[in-house]
């Protein structure tokens, strides 16, 4: 009786967390499935893909998405991955810059295109900064909507301001899971910096660079808090588009249509890394 | 000899690059933060001075006051705390036991369920947030606190599952297991032993849990019309509010997240480390 008891604790233990699970997000994709197939009359029909796919920013939206994770996520890595090297060099101070450089991992993605907006606004810090600096006369409209590459580009910057952070922890915990003797070998037998990083450390880290890549490719199919505090809807991103059909245009079947294509995009960006990068057993470090 | 090679030039070079690469990069992390706080504590006349300058001279709690007296910011800001709150309870209180099964236990179904978590963090929250708005106008749920808590509980859930489970593994289990052969039972063993040591692991966890309710902003404004958060508030004020109110609405979100990572920052590498093992 006892043991019968212990076998079922932790299926016990569980089921809360599984039940709740099922009801707040099985359950709403099903309903949001149904919200986006279903005609008024209940039968099936792509009406709301139609409309959706009829709408005029939605071309806009498509291409923004994808260009702007083209442009963020790379930049990201890289920038997190320099980031982490430096960390990852015994320097003094290691903890408190890890600190320092994560601190925009709590920054609320509205917050931080807020942020942004201060610097890039026609009267903002950047360009009084170059006007102290004597390199312009006139203000640059950096967010003007007849400037779309500015607004780009400052969306692209307030990104890689704010998510860089996750990457970095990413990878500064997959640096900590290669054992030191790695790179004490390769220095052994003259391995520079570049080629260590190259040859050593870049192959180990393989899983996380993973990790990395599939969670901020989901995240920047969901960027909209950025993109609205910077550009308001100058410029459409796909969840920027899912928000405005809820929320402006009263319609919940065209913007669960486009909930859906994002969920649709998130799934086929993950097995796509998961193929490219494929992770063999013997390399997740340990 | 050793010490001679430490202090050659080229390795006096390789520090100057290291050291400077690790200061431009704060710098690049902190100049935003010091610019906004810069905005927020401006006169609100401010935003006409061009250039700007580029110290405090004009400090003034103005805007803040300014903004913090609008029309609903107050009482969002009061909302956001609760719900936070309650979402941290929620959360720890479904998902801290499945932590402790995960940590403690083998049984059929753990990689499962450890796969379900991952893959629960990956859903967009559009497709969460957009049919629950509609079902909750059915069970009168819709513009309550009740069901932001509900939707960022789902969203914290398998974070706090997962940290809780690596707090969990770092508490010895021997020390149960003793306590429970001096006669306690596991319920005992647990509340006296584990819990106990597992404190500041947890804490780790809610603040965490708290961070993402206090971040969140696109369910909280899809589902929510009179009872916003301070996310929400502000993000639909964005085109009728003056610039000086979003400066001083963005530094006073960030303002309390820069704390929370300032005491859970030993656990940043766990809360997103790989989740392999």
């Amino acid at each position: 009786m006892r043991s019968k008891l212990e076998s079922a604790l932790p299926f016990g233990l569980l089921f809360p967390s599984v039940a709740f699970l099922a009801l707040l997000i099985v359950v709403p994709i099903g309903q949001a499935f149904l919200l986006a197939f279903q005609s008024e009359t209940g039968d099936f029909s792509l009406s709301a893909f139609q409309r959706m796919v009829g709408d005029t920013a939605f071309n806009e939206a498509v291409r923004n998405t994808f260009l702007l994770l083209f442009a963020i996520v790379p930049l990201q890595i890289i920038l997190a991955l320099a980031m982490a090297l430096v960390i990852h060099t015994r320097l003094r101070g290691q903890t408190f810059f890890l600190y320092i450089f994560a601190i925009p991992l709590a920054i609320a993605d509205l917050a931080a295109g807020l942020v942004w907006l201060s610097i890039f606004t026609e009267r903002g810090y950047l360009n009084s900064i170059l006007h102290h600096l004597g390199w312009i006369q006139q203000p640059i409209l950096f967010l003007s909507y007849q400037n779309p590459q500015g607004i780009f580009s400052a969306i692209v910057v307030a990104e890689a301001w704010r998510a860089t952070a996750i990457v970095l922890v990413i990878l500064v915990a997959g640096l900590q899971m290669i054992p030191r003797d790695y790179f004490e070998a390769a220095e052994l037998f003259g391995a520079g910096t570049l080629k260590r990083t190259w040859y050593v450390v870049l192959p180990l880290l393989r899983p996380s660079l993973q990790t990395a890549l599939i969670i901020r490719t989901l995240f920047a199919f969901q960027t909209f808090a950025v993109v609205f505090a910077l550009a308001g809807r100058t410029l459409p991103v796909l969840a920027g588009e899912a928000y405005t059909w809820y929320y402006s245009n009263r319609n919940p079947a065209v913007a669960a249509a486009m909930a859906f294509l994002i969920l649709l995009l998130s799934l086929a960006a993950t097995i796509v890394y998961l193929r490219v990068l494929r992770v063999r057993e013997e390399e997740v470090g340990r | 000899m050793k010490r001679f090679t430490h202090w050659s030039p080229r390795y006096l070079f390789s520090r100057v690059l290291l050291y400077g690469a690790a200061i431009l990069f704060a710098v690049w992390v902190l100049a935003p933060l010091y610019l906004i706080a810069l905005a927020a504590f401006s006169r609100r006349q401010a935003i006409y001075v061009y250039p700007k300058p580029l110290l405090p001279l004009d400090f003034s709690t103005d805007t803040m006051t300014f903004f913090v007296t609008s029309t609903g910011v107050l009482s969002s800001v009061s909302n956001s705390i609760i719900v936070a709150l309650a979402t941290i309870v929620l959360g720890l209180l479904l998902g801290a036991p499945a932590g402790y099964a995960l940590a403690r236990f083998q049984f059929r179904g753990r990689d499962l369920f450890q796969i379900a978590l991952l893959v629960t963090k990956m859903f967009p929250i559009a497709i969460l947030s957009i049919p629950l708005a509609v079902s909750f106008i059915q069970f009168g749920l819709y513009d309550t606190l009740l069901g932001v808590v509900l939707i960022h509980t789902a969203m914290a859930l398998p974070f706090v599952v997962l940290v809780t489970r690596s707090v969990f593994f770092g508490v010895p289990h021997e020390l149960e297991e003793a306590a429970m052969t001096l006669g306690c039972t596991r319920w005992q063993a647990f509340l006296r032993v584990a819990l106990p040591l597992a404190l500041p692991g947890l804490a780790a966890a809610a603040i965490f849990t708290f961070m993402i309710s206090w971040n969140e902003v696109f369910a909280a404004t899809i589902l929510t019309v009179q009872n916003r958060t301070l996310p929400a508030q502000v993000l639909t004020q964005l085109n009728d509010s003056p610039i000086y109110y979003r400066y001083a609405g963005g530094f006073f979100m960030i303002a309390p997240a820069l704390v929370f990572i300032f005491i859970i920052r030993r656990y940043l590498l766990n809360l997103w480390g790989p989740m392999g093992k």
